[in-house]
């Protein structure tokens, strides 16, 4: 699984961080960065519930 | 025979209880009816993306809504009335005709409607911002280019509302009744400060002011806004009114049926309204332990786990699992201007108010609000991060004081 950010969609507002700080961190610069683009199988739920939470429907899942 | 779910309100709330009902292996018909034509859409860009003219219609669209989960849509179809007793529900097509649908299982999320200016309908002008139809009727007479709009109410709705005409580069006034905007939800100190935003972004804001009448004239055979007259006795021209005082619960098809109704359909603390009955949304009241009293939360995030509790609700109950509990910590956000104000939490206005992280004067900060040692509040001005990293104090229970240590620290 990928984690894919459309970062024109993307207004930081760290939903996703909330739920899964390990993928996703908002920093100073109030970017979102994400800290690993292939989560382990063992996030998927987590993964799922950041794009359905995700307010601008930024964040989608890749399977590659 | 499988069970049939109808859920009412084909909005956040209702679609989420559908999808939740379908991969949670619900295998009956699940009837989705919405008084609304529309495919279901998201509302919170109602009032910015679409109101600017950003976003087109399409963009909006409910993901949820879109994906092949089996459910029979009733659009254009609204519920008269509620027979708990034999568990059937009266809808009125869109032609007006009426039909009885049975159900094993029902969910209440027909929301809220925008509350309106007595006396106002059918006047040209005068606009509310609930639904597409609504945001797409303002814009049209945005994009005339009046020489003014006049918004009543400072709420959030009204904020964004202001916020998008500015952006449009029309004139503002916007009108409170209050001594200071949002000063019920958060407080006088940062009503100041939401204040500001409006004044700096060159709204003509009137505060502790109310509205006494809408003058019109005829147009072309059309009763049409002319101006509005405050009660200051100032009268304000303006081509375009926004009425953005609060919302009225959508609960009259249940008037009379047997659900317990107090400003919303009471609930319990599992988002069971009856045996078989759950409400998720705007219109679901419901005991907060957390915050020791009844909340009916009207916030996007809410309504997404307020739709999925219910529905779980329901499967519990037919699998006879022990229900859970919702009490999650209610979180918001609103965009107005280039600012992002958040709020997680439910302060009173009476509430101690702590500026832990930035500064007022540069309109990006984290403040915390706390009742004696309780933490009731986190609010963040363009403060996204700290926001979402300070919310999960509350479920760790800690003290007003320490979380401000926390906050600092950030
Ligand atoms: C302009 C706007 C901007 C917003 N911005 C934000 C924001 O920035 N952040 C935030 O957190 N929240 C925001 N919100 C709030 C958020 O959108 C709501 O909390 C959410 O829509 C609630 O969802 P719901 O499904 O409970 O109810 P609703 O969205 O109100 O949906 C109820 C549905 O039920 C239908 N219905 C009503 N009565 C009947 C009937 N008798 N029969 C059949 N159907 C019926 C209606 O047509 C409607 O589609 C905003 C709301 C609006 C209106
Ligand atoms: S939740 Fe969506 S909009 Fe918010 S930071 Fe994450 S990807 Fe961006």
């Amino acid at each position: 699984m990928r984690i894919v950010v459309d970062f024109d969609l993307c207004e930081s507002n760290a939903v996703c961080m909330g739920i899964a700080p390990e993928i996703f961190e908002v920093r100073d610069d109030d970017f979102l960065y994400v800290l690993n683009e292939n989560p382990p199988e063992s996030m998927r739920a987590k993964m799922e519930e950041s794009v359905q939470r995700c307010p601008k429907q930024a964040i989608s899942i890749a399977e590659d | 025979m499988t069970p049939t779910t109808v859920i009412v309100g084909a909005s956040l709330a209702g679609i989420n209880a559908a999808r939740t009902l379908r991969l949670q292996g619900q295998l009956g018909p699940i009837v989705v009816v919405d008084a609304d034509p529309e495919r279901p859409y998201d509302r919170p860009p109602l009032s910015k993306q679409i109101l600017t003219g950003e976003w087109e219609p399409e963009k909006i669209l409910l993901p949820a809504g879109k994906e092949d989960l089996n459910l029979d849509f009733r659009l254009g179809t609204r519920a008269k009335a509620l027979d708990l007793a034999s568990r059937q529900i009266i809808l009125e097509g869109p032609t007006g005709a009426l039909e009885t649908s049975s159900f094993d299982s029902l969910v209440i999320a027909s929301g809220a409607s925008a509350r309106r200016l007595p006396d106002t309908a059918g006047i040209a002008g005068v606009h509310v911002v609930r639904t597409l139809a609504d945001s797409l009727a303002l814009r049209a007479e945005l994009d005339a280019g009046p020489f003014r709009v006049v918004v009543i109410g400072a709420g959030f709705i009204g904020a964004e509302v202001a916020s998008s005409c500015r952006k449009r580069g029309l004139d503002v006034t916007l009108v409170e009744a209050l001594p200071l905007p949002l000063e019920r939800i958060l407080g006088a100190e940062m009503g100041q400060v939401c204040a500001q935003v409006h004044i700096e972004n060159g709204v003509d804001l009137r505060l502790d002011t109310g509205v006494l009448q809408i003058e019109t004239s005829s147009v072309d055979g059309v009763e049409r806004v002319r101006a509005v007259v405050l009660s200051d006795g100032t009268v304000v021209e303006a081509e375009v009114v926004v009425v953005g005082i609060g919302v009225t619960v959508n609960t009259q098809w249940l008037e009379g049926s047997g659900i317990a109704l107090d400003d919303g359909v009471m609930c319990d603390n599992t988002l069971l309204a009856a045996p078989d009955v759950v409400a998720a949304g705007d219109i679901a009241r419901y005991p907060s332990a957390r915050f020791g009293r009844t909340l009916r939360v009207e916030h996007w995030e809410t309504a997404i786990a307020g739709g999925e509790a219910a529905a779980r609700r329901l499967l519990a109950e037919a699998s006879g699992e022990t229900p859970a509990v919702f009490d999650p910590v209610p979180w918001f956000w609103s965009d107005q201007y280039d600012r992002k104000i958040q709020l997680a939490g439910r302060p009173m206005p009476t509430d101690e108010c702590r500026i832990v992280h930035g500064t007022t004067a540069e309109f990006r900060f984290v403040a915390l609000y706390g009742d004696g040692d309780r933490l009731t509040g986190v609010l963040g001005m363009n403060r996204p991060r700290h926001v979402v990293q300070l919310r999960a104090l509350f479920d760790e229970g800690v003290s007003f004081s320490e979380a401000c240590e926390r906050a600092a620290a950030l």
